[in-house]
């Protein structure tokens, strides 16, 4: 028997980034706030001090930080003939758990996407009419152009203390920034990281090939930094322990040391963790949210009114509460109908591994999450991918992330796995090899979608979320080009032998490729085609919002956190200015 | 604190050049990490030699004997695999003297090898490869039914347990069984085989609080200082060039 719960004026369904810079931008607006996370709180002090932080086996193999899917996972299969089986196990990507999400344990790289990734159609049509996209493809803009995003992202980049480089600054172009990115306002808040060996000779070779390098954003403090919000950053130690795992010195841009702290000030605001949202509760009409369902961690169920519900979760658990709580028309592919699901995409990504003599040292466990040096000369619209066949490109990048030693061991293709060639092999190349690597868009299809799983349950009895995934024509060719791209790079660079990769296709769930998981609950300005509108209010329930990268129609050459966190700006603004002051529908369909 | 201020062997190497690399390595060791020394003996004779000689001062594993999952034949089962997977020589340990016997047992008794974080929910079907891992059992289920399996298939094919075979025949067994070419009674001979082999990597490589990598000798084989790993001053000074630090561990600091 559930219990009724008092009402509150706005409920945030998970507490990540998204969640946290919504609790701090509507503090001011008085209302009474609530913010239910499933999973259990943590902060810098005491869960991430070293030298216990640093445990590759505890944090990256067996997962900490990350969804526990013994209690909530997926089902997967490659295309809709297949049968779903359930992800027993985490591989291909790694969902976070508990106060800060994935925010905690990831990267750091924070890009802004590009003018034409924010109306990919409507441009690739002007340039190159609109047969160009295949017909099995979802080519869609978002609604909100990139000029609208800009205020957001400088915002989000400040408040993450990001270090760059701007290579367009109000339309004039810097060299050794990205000469390729949309017209900033504003430098980045931190000057660049350091560059490493692999970035030095990256660097060297794009330049020699006559591209456009220039160092990636990263929100891993280059320098001690206050940002705009009173929050001290540390500077980046270049531990290389970063992806996987929290940050000790607060280098590292995460919600629970930066938003959340100022969020949990305000007196009406409250946070409930072990709390698991089960659906949103709509009233008789269907077209108004009452509230939540959520289970705590002794199992008790409650009912938690609210006037305004926003899915702040992890990018697939927004989808699979839309689909549990039968808001919006879930998609199918057969009729080609409905929008909850439509347009599941991920990253096409690729690259090279470069091995060199012994007197190259790459030292690649001085790193830091998002420490790299890149081009985008490959990537949005930045070159004429017709050419090539396919729609969409790639950041390209050498990137020094960290050299953790069970996870990152490369060795020449046609090493043996094991044995004494094995070892000698693994102890020749370590400190010798450069990554070179492709993050590629990828475009959304009719065949890749999310759904409800006929056969399997969670731990709560709900069906498990099933996916329909696979790299198609356009992601392969794509994949294949943008390798050869960083061969071409690694060669320049000097290597004595280079190994050009894709991911594998099939799209297989079992190899870790990213955690870029989208789409699925897309924005857009066609309540037919989308979820939600440009603002990222729900065409069908407009008191409920939905936040994170399942509203990108289709995704980026690039990491989604720049995005997903100014998007969370924009629409606490939209909230502010406009919602809350007239609620009901911001778009007229 | 173990051997913080030691310079580690393979950066000793590069730091005295190319001559050094022609002398014999196993010397240089002794000189400057002892515990590496059983390099220089047969892989076998190595493996005697560590089990049988007191421990070196001051190595914390040593305390830790004791097996808390395998039986005595596993154990013996899984140190011959361990030695034809990762042998002693003179680049680096051996996976058995490394400890990876001591890791695997210990993270098959306890909650990973019980299947935390598994989901283990039916109906179980095989699935595709790109599906993934689908079979109901758990790690340790599966690490115990496929050694069964595999010392079953080294008696059909070999007439002999596996820890009684030679290097090179033990060697050909656990190809076939790579491969998948060896048909196990009960476990797929693939997945059973990765499973061992990832779980022989985290031992060798983990950090030696988890009872493997025992000196911090796979870190030192290839360079890799360990934790915690505070760069942003060695950065540029070490850039192109290899770095002369300590190796640590989490328990030389903790």
């Amino acid at each position: 028997m559930a219990t009724q719960l008092k009402p509150v004026d706005v409920l945030l369904v998970g507490y990540g980034w998204t969640g946290g810079i919504l609790a701090k931008e509507l503090a001011s607006t008085g209302l009474k706030i609530l913010a239910l996370e499933r999973g259990g709180p943590r902060d810098t002090s005491p869960d991430f001090l070293e030298p216990s932080k640093d445990d590759e086996i505890r944090f990256a193999v067996r997962h900490e930080l990350m969804q526990d899917v013994s209690r909530e996972t997926l089902t997967f299969r490659n295309d809709s003939k297949q049968t779903a089986l359930p992800m027993r196990q985490l591989g291909s990507f790694l969902p976070g758990n508990g106060v800060g999400g994935a925010g905690v344990h990831w990267n750091g790289v924070t890009w802004r996407f590009s003018p034409w990734d924010h109306e990919a159609h409507t441009r690739t049509v002007e340039k190159y009419g609109a047969k160009i996209i295949p017909e099995d493809m979802h080519l869609q803009d978002w609604g909100v152009s990139y000029d609208e995003l800009e205020p957001y992202y400088d915002k989000f980049e400040k408040t993450c203390g990001v270090s760059g480089k701007a290579g367009n600054l109000k339309g004039q172009k810097i060299d050794g920034g990205n000469v390729f990115e949309g017209a900033r306002t504003n430098e980045y808040p931190n000057p660049p990281l350091k560059q490493t060996q692999a970035g030095a000779m990256f660097d060297k070779a794009a330049r020699n090939l006559g591209y456009h390098p220039f160092p990636a954003p990263a929100s891993n403090a280059s320098q001690p930094y206050v940002n705009p919000d009173g929050i001290a950053y540390g500077q980046c130690h270049y531990c290389g322990f970063c992806e996987r795992f929290g940050c000790e010195a607060n280098a590292k841009a995460s919600p629970h040391f930066t938003v959340m702290p100022i969020a949990a000030k305000n007196p009406n605001f409250e946070l409930r963790t072990n709390a698991a949202v089960q659906k949103v509760l709509l009233d008789s009409t269907g077209k108004k949210a009452i509230g939540v369902v959520y289970i705590d961690a002794r199992g008790r169920e409650f009912i938690q009114p609210a006037d305004l519900v926003v899915l702040s979760a992890f990018a697939l658990g927004n989808v699979a509460l839309l689909l549990w709580s039968g808001i919006g028309k879930p998609y199918d592919p057969v009729t080609h109908t409905g929008v909850v699901g439509r347009s599941y995409a991920y990253q096409a990504s690729s690259g090279a591994t470069a091995f060199f003599d012994e007197k190259t040292y790459f030292n690649n466990f001085m790193g830091a999450g998002a420490l790299g040096t890149n081009i985008d000369d490959f990537n949005g619209d930045s070159y004429d991918f017709a050419k090539y066949g396919f729609i969409g490109g790639g950041g390209i990048g050498a990137s020094t992330s960290g050299g953790r030693p069970i996870q990152g061991r490369p060795t020449p293709p046609g090493t043996p796995r094991w044995g004494l060639d094995w070892k000698k092999a693994t102890a020749r190349h370590y400190l010798h090899t450069a990554n070179i690597s492709n993050q590629g868009s990828n475009m959304a299809h009719r065949a890749n979608y999310l759904d409800l799983d006929p056969t399997y349950r969670d731990i709560y009895g709900r069906p498990l979320m099933r996916m329909t995934f696979n790299f198609l024509d356009n992601e392969a060719k794509l994949m294949k080009s943008l390798a050869d791209v960083c061969a071409t790079i690694g060669k320049e660079m000097g290597a004595e032998r280079v190994d050009a990769r894709t991911n594998p296709v099939p799209y297989s769930i079992v190899p870790y490729q990213s955690t870029h998981n989208t789409g699925g609950a897309v924005m857009g300005d066609d309540p037919r085609t989308s979820v939600v509108n440009k603002y990222c209010q729900v065409w069908d329930v407009p008191n409920v919002f939905v936040t994170g990268a399942c509203v990108f129609p289709q995704n980026a050459g690039k990491n989604p956190t720049g995005t997903v966190g100014a998007l969370a700006y924009w629409i606490a603004d939209a909230l502010k200015d406009k919602y809350l002051k007239s609620p009901g529908a911001l778009v007229r369909a | 604190m173990g051997d913080d201020k030691s310079v580690d062997r393979r950066g000793f190497l590069k730091v005295a050049g190319a001559g050094a690399a022609l002398a014999p390595a196993t010397a240089l060791a002794q000189k400057i990490d002892p515990p590496v020394q059983t390099h220089e003996a047969p892989a076998r004779a190595a493996m005697d030699h560590a089990m049988a000689m007191p421990a070196p001062a001051a190595a914390k594993h040593d305390s830790l004997d004791g097996w808390l999952f395998f039986n005595p034949d596993e154990v013996s089962f899984v140190k011959a695999a361990l030695d034809t997977l990762i042998p002693a020589d003179p680049t680096g340990p051996g996976a058995v003297e490394a400890g990876c016997a001591t890791y695997m047992d210990r993270q098959l008794s306890g909650a990973y090898g019980r299947g935390a974080r598994l989901y283990m929910q039916g109906p179980f079907a095989e699935g595709t490869p790109q599906q993934g891992y689908q079979l109901p059992l758990t790690p340790a289920d599966l690490i115990r039914a496929g050694i069964a399996d595999v010392e079953a298939y080294a008696l059909a094919t070999r007439k002999a347990r596996l820890r009684d075979l030679d290097a090179a025949t033990r060697a050909a067994v656990l190809t076939e069984v790579d491969q998948g070419k060896a048909q196990l009674a009960h476990v797929p001979a693939g997945i059973w085989f990765n499973q061992f082999l990832n779980l022989t990597m985290e031992g060798y490589f983990g950090d030696p609080i988890y009872g493997g990598n025992k000196d911090k000798a796979a870190w030192k084989m290839i360079g890799f200082p360990g934790v915690p790993a505070m760069y942003a001053d060695m950065i540029d000074e070490f850039r192109n060039k290899p770095y002369t630090g300590a190796t640590r561990g989490i328990q030389d600091i903790a």
